[in-house]
């Protein structure tokens, strides 16, 4: 699979770039599999690459209705970070940040990791109060972060205005935050997984799931019914439609989370900046783009379209933080279909249907997740019970009461 | 931009509503399981297709009131008081394909 390299470049250079192979083979799905894993997003595909990698499970289909990537891996503003606040967040996410600094490497595939730092402003006294909290609590966690001045904010970013509608009182910075390349994370997994004999199976819409004795069996799809001894679903905004399938509920609501680009500008913000009260955020890509989001529309919602009030809130934020911003045209703007759950802490693990897995309830904030996460599920799906970081992530806690509310999953106050 | 008719002041924009999840559910009796307390805490249909919700109009009655609205058009089917029934709409309008 090392076939990615300088010297690959420079022999397909020489050849007018006709040599390449195709990056995943294309397959037909066969009668049966170990793993059947629903959604080729990064999610699925990363869980069907550790599986292979880590526990030595290579029967395995990856079941996509669109293309690869298309859902919210592809829509997402790629925000790679792991400033949480509880131990058990902060525990996995710094993991999926620890997987992120080695992927590229891992996956032979460039995933641009951009580590430019993520900087979170306040704008009272008392958000300022809850940013050190929050700030010191990463820190207690084992992830680094920094609280910063006004004028230490706008060492890091000369464009804002500090005496904007709500002013500047500081921030913090995780520095190790950033961004990467979404694409090329789902890209780089798919080829992995396929080199390891995983079959992705794109236009293949599963239809119901077949259960036998309270224990899952196999998928009917609109090519057919194929067999799994194990089967695990990872659909994001569609996670409560495989539940009722399967014949549970799940605490989640599908919202449209919308995302925005401008045209491309020489290189202006040096970080991912994020505001979390006035409910913007703004950086920009390696080809110049600043890359915006903000809040999830408020109601319930399976378009992949945005609204125009959350539009206009989120852009007046930004224009508000960069008044130079303002001669700038948006280019595009889109949505995806985020699955929120009460606390905005994922669920992940086991179902109440036997050999059924589920990862879903990323919410806002899947995107970060998605080599912790692979990993996390691929042990779950070999051993039959959660990997100690995803313990506390399970439908369970919604009974029990042992939430994780993790107000800042989202890191913007929804 | 959503327009929604308030069933006390008429159409108006969706900046004058706020959002209040889905409509109809029903408290358990305080003998409840902890598994049917969480689910009426937690658990929503979250449906692809027609959604009955609630809605308050902030910045006009004050008032809560329900609305069938599909989520994936964002359609609105009808909008009807607190304490009334459902409205009756055709099945093929309540599912969408994969549900």
């Amino acid at each position: 699979m090392k076939d990615y390299s300088a010297l690959s470049l420079l022999k397909n250079a020489l050849n007018k770039h006709r040599g390449w192979k195709h990056a995943w083979r294309e397959t037909t799905p066969k009668k049966n599999y170990d793993v059947i894993i629903i959604g080729a997003g990064g999610h699925g595909l990363a869980t069907a690459y550790y599986l292979a990698k880590n526990h030595s499970i290579k029967n395995i289909a990856v079941l996509e209705k669109g293309y690869l990537g298309g859902g919210n891996t592809g829509r997402n503003t790629q925000v790679t970070r792991s400033n949480y606040f509880w131990p058990q967040s902060c525990a996995f996410f710094d993991r999926s940040l620890q997987l992120y600094e080695g992927l590229s490497q891992d996956l032979n595939f460039n995933v641009m990791l951009s580590q430019r730092g993520i900087l979170t402003l306040a704008h009272s006294h008392h958000e300022m109060e809850g940013i050190r909290r929050w700030a010191n609590a990463i820190r207690i966690n084992n992830v680094d972060s920094e609280v910063l001045t006004p004028a230490e904010v706008k060492k890091l970013e000369p464009l804002i205005n500090l005496d904007c509608r709500f002013p500047i009182h500081g921030g913090f910075v995780q520095r190790r935050g950033g961004t990467s390349r979404h694409d090329a994370v789902a890209w780089a997994y798919a080829r992995a997984a396929s080199e390891y004999g995983v079959d992705i199976i794109q236009q293949c819409e599963v239809t119901g799931l077949n259960i036998q004795a309270g224990c899952v069996t196999g998928v009917e799809t609109t090519r057919g019914i194929i067999g799994g001894d194990k089967i695990s679903i990872a659909v994001a905004g569609h996670t409560s439609i495989l539940a009722k399938m399967a014949g549970f509920r799940v605490p989640v609501t599908s919202m449209a989370l919308q995302a925005m680009v401008s045209e491309p500008i020489k290189p202006c913000l040096n970080t991912q900046m994020l505001s979390p009260v006035i409910h913007a955020y703004v950086g920009q890509s390696d080809r110049g783009e600043l890359v915006i989001g903000g809040g999830a529309d408020v109601y319930n919602s399976y378009a992949q379209r945005g609204g125009i009030p959350m539009l206009e809130e989120v852009i007046s934020s930004v224009l508000e933080l960069f008044p130079s911003f303002s001669r700038l045209r948006l280019m595009r703007q889109w949505a995806g279909t985020v699955d929120v759950t009460p606390d905005t802490t994922p669920i992940m693990g086991k179902t109440p249907v036997d050999s059924l897995y589920i990862s879903g309830g990323w919410g806002t904030g899947g995107y970060k997740a998605i080599p912790a996460g692979g990993e996390t599920m691929a042990y779950t799906i070999a051993n039959d019970h959660p990997h100690p970081l995803i313990e506390g992530f399970g439908l369970k806690r919604f009974e029990s009461g042992a939430l994780i509310d993790e107000g800042a999953a989202s890191g913007v106050a929804h | 931009m959503l327009q929604i008719t308030c069933p006390y002041c008429g159409c108006r924009d969706e900046l004058e509503f706020s959002f209040g999840g889905e409509s109809h559910i029903t408290r358990p009796s305080l003998e409840s399981s902890d598994a049917e307390w969480s689910d009426y805490l937690f658990n929503r249909k979250n449906p692809k297709g027609i959604h009955f919700e609630r809605w308050i109009h902030s910045f006009g009655c004050g008032r809560w009131f329900n609305v069938a609205r599909d989520t994936v058009t964002h359609e609105i089917h009808d909008t009807y008081k607190m304490g009334e029934a459902k409205p009756k709409l055709a099945p093929n309008m309540m599912i969408r394909g994969g549900n």
